[in-house]
């Protein structure tokens, strides 16, 4: 049986949307962190490096980098490799700023450490639904 | 439950972020009202006037530049008086400074977005020179960090270290989160910085902020012996003080006892808060300047030069002749005074180039085939080698002026 997790958040970009979770354990940056074509995490080192983000609910703790990071957000949502929903525990301006001119639905206040990747997850402005997935998490 | 009741909107202010002022306000309010919760803000204040950074397209790139433009289309017009930072090149001289065709034509479109919102092309992170010099106490939302420690230290009006899209925000809403240096609370020192060390120029100066900003990081320091009366024009050796702490720390206000106008304040030194003291300059020297002896660039001006400053370079100049390149930056209305005045011609003829619109940090200086770069300015000294890459000689306004007749740092 899956099991359904409810937390209600903080709304930084009001809207819905749903996806697979992918979820990093550390902070993203998103100038230079991120390739805004392929919406692939190309930080050296970064847990996700490699993963693709795109069309994915990106959970992780809270942005870094540069403030230019806002428009590679934008940038990803034109290309079409933008996360489908961004969940962080605690929000910054960075991500905050990107995610609300790039039009991508973001909740923060929430206990992220719940949520696996692989998980599939509905944001409904505040609020977050996650279907635990009942597979082994995948390797992020 | 969503826990957004922290924060109170008006009527009117829930009206613009559902989108009954169309969307572009909404927009703007949706950034506004975002930062405020994050940041903990009870309710939004007017602004009085806004300086919005992230102009240059070196910075922008497409992105950046196709966000201004759709929000432009979307009908974005700024509610209060609103100023540029500097964009990437001289709007007028782009040519003669080497910018590369291409550049230019996106930095115009880049300018005609943000003109379309009803921004005043002034192209200075030393709006105080052109003009605006918020009253003390007054909200703004300013976003270049040397104009922003000006603006809060020097002239007592209130902003946050704002980015780009959310001064442009504030300006398009009108209203910003009341966080941060807008409270009282926040404005209170957290450090006090005795410095024993002898200041006399702004050189010195600035090698001091470079190390004050690294001790206090984003704290709010209080000065104490600082000094000015070397120096006729204290504003301008405060404006290099607020700029290098930006640049070394990220110092939004600072306060220096018997000068700036908070310092007087009853309540601004909370007890127990911890104490420096500054007995030398040269770590801050040290960290401003390579090994560098051949110099392609002499860069003054930034923060953006005043009048009195481009006076005393043309007056250094008068008779001599320079080798290097040397870009003495200022704001175009402040470059037009000084036209009037004779001293753009003085300086041109020394072989000088009175800049307008941009600056060193700003500009695409890895197109200008510049490797090394001296300047009297902690911040440019900081930025030139992390922006771009540049090898750096820091010292006085007048060890640059020699180093642009000779081509060599001594």
């Amino acid at each position: 049986m899956a099991q359904e997790l409810v937390f209600h958040g903080r709304i930084i970009k009001a809207g819905s949307a749903e996806g697979k979770a992918l979820v990093s354990p550390t902070p993203i940056s998103f100038l230079g962190g991120v390739d805004p074509d392929s919406g692939v995490i190309i930080e050296p080192g970064h847990p996700l490096e490699g993963t693709s983000a795109a069309g994915r609910i990106l959970v992780f703790p809270t942005g870094k980098g540069s403030t230019v990071g806002s428009y590679t957000i934008y940038r990803m949502a034109k290309n079409g490799t933008a996360p489908a929903g961004i969940i962080c525990a605690q929000s910054e301006t960075i991500v905050a700023v990107g995610a609300i001119i790039a039009g991508i639905p973001m909740v923060d206040r929430i206990p992220i450490e719940q949520i696996a990747t692989g998980d599939w997850v509905r944001i409904q402005d505040g609020t977050v639904y996650v279907r635990k997935s009942s597979a082994e998490p995948e390797k992020g | 439950m969503p826990r957004d009741n922290d924060l109170h909107l008006t009527d009117e202010e829930q009206a613009m972020l559902a989108g009954e002022a169309g969307p572009a306000v909404r927009k703007a309010m949706e950034i506004v009202t975002a930062l405020a919760k994050i940041y903990g803000a009870r309710h939004l204040v007017p602004v009085e006037s806004a300086q919005v950074a992230g102009v240059s397209y070196k910075n922008l790139g497409d992105a950046g530049l196709q966000f201004l433009q759709e929000w432009a289309d979307e009908g974005a017009r700024v509610r209060v008086p609103a100023f540029l930072n500097p964009a990437g090149m001289d709007l007028q001289r782009w040519r003669e400074l080497g910018i590369p065709e291409e550049f230019a034509r996106f930095q115009m479109a880049v300018i005609a977005a943000f003109t379309r919102m009803g921004i005043a092309p002034s192209l200075t992170c030393t709006p105080y020179y052109v003009g605006l010099r918020p009253a003390l106490g007054s909200h703004v939302a300013w976003s270049e960090s040397s104009a922003v420690s000006f603006a809060n230290s020097v002239l007592g009006a209130r902003t946050n270290r704002e980015g780009g899209p959310s001064a442009l925000a504030a300006a398009i809403a009108g209203r910003t989160g009341a966080y941060g240096l807008h409270l009282d609370e926040n404005r209170r020192a957290t450090h006090i910085i005795e410095v024993r060390a002898s200041v006399r120029s702004t050189a010195d100066i600035g090698a001091l902020g470079a190390l004050a900003g690294e001790l206090v990081r984003d704290g709010v320091p209080y000065f104490r012996g600082l000094d000015l009366r070397w120096t006729r024009r204290p504003e301008e050796a405060l404006k290099a003080l607020g700029a290098a702490m930006a640049a070394s720390g990220a110092v939004g206000l600072y306060h220096v006892e018997g000068i700036t106008p908070e310092a007087g304040l009853s309540d601004i030194l909370p007890a127990g808060i911890p104490r420096f003291t500054i007995h030398d300059l040269s770590a801050g020297y040290q960290k401003l300047n390579g090994p560098l002896e051949e110099v392609d660039l002499v860069s003054l001006g930034c923060p953006h030069a005043s009048l009195e400053e481009l006076d005393e370079i043309a007056r250094f100049l008068a008779g001599k002749q320079v080798r290097t390149r040397l870009w003495i930056t200022t704001a175009r209305q402040v470059r037009e005074e000084a036209e009037r005045a004779g001293i753009v011609a003085q300086i041109e003829a020394a072989g000088g180039q009175v800049v307008a619109d941009t600056c060193v940090i700003v500009a695409p200086m890895e197109l200008l085939s510049v490797r090394s770069l001296a300047t009297n300015s902690a911040k440019a000294a900081l930025y030139a080698r992390s922006h771009s890459g540049l090898e750096t000689r820091f010292g006085t306004t007048e060890q640059c002026l020699e180093a642009a007749l000779t081509g060599r740092w001594r």
